[in-house]
């Protein structure tokens, strides 16, 4: 990391657990920095006091450290060499492979003028019903997974990575661990997918301030696939909770004043400029994001669920059904706000009535159950219902599923048929007539 | 001679910059970074230190670096052209950008200058007139948009000529006047004024008299806002703020709509760009675009010209209004607003007030709030400025700093419940908890006796009462039982799901149900309450139940046949038969 010019100072004034302070001029904001052979950020100049955030943190370093400044923000060396590698929270390899050669680009760049995205309209095909026929995924859409760290979230993740028909896969992990690593690595190189991987790693044994760098590196190399090459890129972060821990660490040693959850103020805009670069281009290429949300015990109303429902298109949230005994996503409270601009549209005309009959039904069965358990009979078409719930949960709610949407479809049409009179699933009668299984 | 400065201090987007002369407060300033000029708005002084708001990412800038103030505040550029632009936060116009990516310091004009609008004048050489007075006309799509003296001309003036009727820019001048020491000043199609201040110019701000009809029944039917009045949106995320707010800019009936998009997702200000256009508005035929204009200040762009967004929007009503046209203005999300205050402050190092949130929170949005209102202008015509905002409380609790200063400043409160939209009962106004003020008004209680009809005031709170019965009833079924409590229980509760399902919830994607006028909204209420009037007797509750259900499905039909047609009567021919 040596340049031309580097100006070298020799005396902290102040350290913390995550910055240090130091008198220096001619400091650029966001700049880079190098303290006793640790990267660091310009976070606040005041006058020629200048505070640095150092990413692996301050331990060990003394008050006479050397501290050099690079003269530039974060950067990333973006090319076609970026596919199928594996990099740190730096952009440094991490597997063995020589250094990117490309050009080199900022990472947290500007936002795409609103006025220039186009409308979501390509659907994303996962094979998991629960998404693809409840929560229908679409080009240039961000939503994250919801679930307690106890869930499966990680395999839907590569699973749906896997399955989705993307050019590029990029994974962003925040605190993995190094099994879940490995198991992504796994996932990837079973499925033939390497060539259209592109990792940043920052694993639990890595310091959580680097976790800050992750998303930006990650989006930087997808805006070079989705507008420099009209890609479609595919963009996993995990796990945003982490993210977000990183940040009230760095706002905290520098004396913010924390709001809800002991969060940064500026957790809502930190949030959004991450899940904005979500994005349908004009031209084909796009982004879309599907990150991981760790919950406390199922609490949504957390600061850090609460800001990233209100930015991103819906959530879809895992949960263990205790019917089947499989993990399945909630057909209640997941949500897809763009999931009207392909059903019926890129799929089967019976899409949307097909989705709402069969969680309407669902619901019914939930009703059932609260009946049995407070004790009070159950009617013929309660029975009924239980008997469906449980069939549905298995055969389209549960994560592992794997089958295209016109299976989807001919499956729920044929548990209605099992359970229920046509009248009973309330759908339109054309579609009844058409598709009602005799 | 401009105020000049250097950079002393950066913490993310709050600049601090060493003075060399007088600097404003709300003050201009622009920020030089190697040749890019980036705007910032002074929001403290302290000696001879401004601290000030950049309105970009401050990526790359020095202690040192130059500033020039301009002796101005913000302002926004108004003049025919407004309508159907696409603007940011600083009303730079996002459709003649170049670049895909957003390019720090890149200010775009919010007009066409080289476009000719056909003027008629109104005013004559001769005439006495003072600012906001009509000097003329231009046709903006199919609105009258008046060319008026500017807002900030004081003091009278005698017009000394005014060109004839023609073709000419929004710069060329077409009157010159002269003011009371004799000095002439030139008049052109478009004035600046400062957002941050409110534009009066008008003789007097009485109070709401008439109610705006949104085509939505559980605000025009159940809780009316007036035209030229306050209302705002709060509710978790999900539960269909958007919809609504959507539903409202399609159909509201107002002549111009303003649509701040503050701190939301870009997609849904690309789903109105790509759907305005295409759709009609209800009350005069013409494209919705036409009269929509959109600030858009997404989550991802600069916090302190969201801000600015909210300001810019109210400035561009303001400016409508005085043209004596009814204006709507729509902001999504206020919360993000008061957010980027939050960021502000709290860099700044101000002692903090409720979660972090500014002390001066709610009288800020109380400000904000007064700024709507109808007005008489100085010719004796009356313009509205109707103002409605969401609020995204966080976890979904109302007991948050930002719906409660909203709540003091805003008469209509409609409020989304999580439970509603989880039973997907659309749009999810929570019937009991939200309220308007406006339905205690006489002026607006005599509106409308006139112009729905006799007594409709006490039938609306008549339809409240079966709510709150039906709910009463419904929380001693859940304890007792089904066979636990007398029929009476059940049928009122069966009441309220009918007045609920027929006259609450309404399917804003239906191409019928949509939108309800205000004459077929009279029509279903007097209906429903007709057969709430009515005693009934059941076996047992099962019956009663599939009574009602029948009931409510046939008049469910009737939402979603055209109003008066014959398929309408049949179904209401139905319903006279069941409760016969």
């Amino acid at each position: 990391m040596n340049k031309a010019y580097q100006r070298v100072y020799t005396k902290l004034e102040g350290i913390t657990k995550a910055t240090v302070s130091l008198r220096a001029k001619g400091v650029s904001n966001d700049e880079l920095a190098v303290v006793d052979g640790r990267l660091a950020q310009v976070v606040r100049t005041k006058g020629d006091m200048v505070t640095l955030q150092i990413f692996s943190g301050t331990e060990g370093i003394p008050t006479n450290a050397e501290v050099a400044f690079l003269g530039e923000p974060p950067t990333l060396k973006v090319s076609e060499q970026l596919s199928g590698r594996f990099f740190d929270a730096y952009g440094h390899p991490i597997d063995g492979g020589p250094e990117v050669e490309g050009e080199e680009r900022q990472i947290g760049g500007p936002s795409v003028n609103p006025y220039k995205r186009r409308q979501p309209s390509q659907l994303i095909p996962t094979g998991i019903a629960g998404i693809d026929l409840n929560n229908t995924l679409v080009s240039g859409q961000k939503i994250p997974f919801f679930a307690d760290p106890d869930q499966p979230y990680n395999q839907v993740m590569a699973d749906v990575a896997i399955r989705a028909d993307v050019d590029k896969i990029i994974l962003g992990g925040m605190g993995l661990s190094n099994d879940d690593y490995l198991y992504f690595r796994g996932r990837f190189e079973a499925a033939g997918a390497l060539d259209k991987i592109i990792c940043f790693i920052n694993t639990t044994e890595n310091p959580p301030v680097e976790r800050l760098l992750v998303p930006d590196m990650a989006l930087t190399a997808a805006e070079y696939f989705a507008v420099d090459k009209n890609e479609k890129v595919l963009v996993l972060l995990t796990d945003m909770t982490l993210y977000a821990d990183a940040l009230s660490i760095v706002s905290n040693r520098m004396d913010q004043i924390p709001s809800k959850d002991s969060m940064p103020g500026s957790l809502y805009s930190d949030l959004a400029k991450i899940y904005e670069k979500a994005v349908q281009l004009p031209t084909e290429g796009s982004i879309t994001i599907i990150a991981v949300t760790t919950l406390n015990d199922g609490d949504i109303t957390h600061a850090i669920p609460d800001n990233t429902g209100y930015i991103t298109e819906g959530q879809l949230f895992l949960r263990a059904d205790s019917d089947t005994g499989k993990v399945i996503i909630d057909p209640f409270r997941s949500l897809s706000r763009l999931k009207q601009l392909v059903q019926g549209k890129k799929t089967r005309e019976d899409h949307s009535q097909v989705m709402n009959a069969s969680v309407r039904l669902y619901a019914d069965a939930q009703n059932a159950k609260t009946k049995l358990e407070n004790g009070f009979d159950l009617s013929d078409y309660d029975h009924r219902c239980l008997a469906y719930a449980k069939d549905y949960a298995r055969e389209l709610l549960a994560i592992d599923v794997n089958i295209s949407i016109i299976e989807m479809l001919d499956t729920a049409w044929k548990l209605f048929a099992k359970y229920f009179s046509p009248a009973e699933t309330g759908i339109k009668q054309a579609l009844i007539d058409k598709y009602w299984v005799k | 001679m401009k105020t000049k400065g250097i950079v002393t201090g950066i913490v993310s987007n709050l600049v601090t910059v060493k003075v060399d002369g007088p600097v404003a407060e709300n003050e201009i300033c622009y920020i030089d970074l190697q040749g890019v000029k980036m705007m910032a708005e002074v929001i403290k002084v302290n000696g001879d230190s401004a601290s000030v708001q950049v309105f970009e990412s401050t990526r790359g800038l020095r202690g040192g670096d130059s500033v020039e103030f301009e002796g101005r505040m913000l302002e926004v550029t108004l003049g025919p052209g407004l309508l159907s632009s696409v603007y940011d936060g600083l009303q730079n116009n996002l459709a003649t950008m170049t670049e895909v990516f957003l390019q720090r310091g890149e200010y775009t004009d919010p007009l066409d200058h080289g476009k000719k609008w056909d003027f008629q004048p109104i005013a004559h050489p001769g005439d006495t007139v003072v600012a906001a007075d009509w000097l003329g006309e231009v046709k903006e799509g199919w609105l009258p948009h008046k060319i008026m003296v500017p807002f900030s001309f004081k003091g009278s003036f005698t017009i000394k000529s005014i060109v004839p009727a023609g073709e000419y820019t929004i710069d060329d001048c077409i009157a010159v006047l002269v003011n009371e020491d004799k000095e002439e000043v030139k008049v052109t199609m478009t004035q600046r004024w400062p957002v941050k201040v409110a534009v009066k110019g008008y003789r007097e701000k009485p109070r709401p008299n008439r109610i705006m009809e949104t085509g939505v029944r559980v605000i025009d039917t159940m809780n009316p806002i007036a035209e030229g009045g306050t209302g705002f949106i709060p509710g978790p995320f999900g539960c269909g703020k958007t919809v609504l707010q959507h539903a409202i800019a399609k159909q509201g009936d107002a002549d111009v709509i303003v649509m701040a998009a503050c701190g939301e997702r870009a997609n849904e200000v690309v789903e109105i760009f790509t759907e305005f256009p295409e759709l009609i508005d209800p009350h005069t035929g013409r494209h919705l675009m036409e009269r929509t204009t959109i600030i858009c200040n997404t989550s991802n762009m600069p916090v302190a010209a969201r801000e600015a967004s909210v300001y810019t929007a109210m400035t561009i009503c303001e400016y409508y209004r005085a043209m004596g046209l009814k204006c709507l203005l729509l902001a999504d999300s206020t919360s993000r607003w008061a957010q980027a205050l939050r960021e502000m402050s709290n860099r700044m190092e101000e002692l903090p007030g409720a979660d972090a949130f500014p002390v001066d929170l709610s009288a800020i949005i109380s400000n904000f709030y007064a700024r709507a209102g109808m007005v008489v202008l100085n010719n004796g015509q009356t313009g509205a400025v109707t103002f409605i905002g969401t609020v995204s409380p966080a976890g979904g609790n109302l007991k948050e700093p930002v719906t409660e200063s909203t709540k003091k400043a805003a008469r209509c409160f409609y409020a989304l419940e999580q439970n509603r939209a989880d039973q997907k009962r659309y749009p999810a106004v929570g019937p009991l908890e939200s309220y308007s003020k406006y339905l205690d008004y006489p002026e607006i209680r005599s509106f409308l006796e006139e112009t729905v009809e006799k007594e409709w005031v006490e039938k609306v709170l008549t339809a409240k009462n079966l709510i709150r019965r039906g709910k009463e009833a419904a929380e001693q079924i859940n304890i007792l039982g089904d066979d636990g409590v007398p029929m009476s229980y059940h049928v009122n509760f069966w009441k309220s799901e009918l007045v609920d399902f027929v006259i609450l919830q309404q399917d804003a994607f239906d191409a019928i149900d949509a939108l309800c006028p205000m004459e077929r909204q009279r029509f279903m209420l007097d209906l429903v309450l007709s057969i709430c009037e009515k005693d009934y007797d059941f076996e047992d509750f099962e019956k009663c139940r599939e009574f009602f259900k029948n009931l409510i499905n046939e008049l469910r039909q009737m939402n979603y046949s055209a109003y008066e047609s014959e398929q309408f009567w049949a179904y209401n021919e139905t319903v006279k038969k069941m409760i016969a």
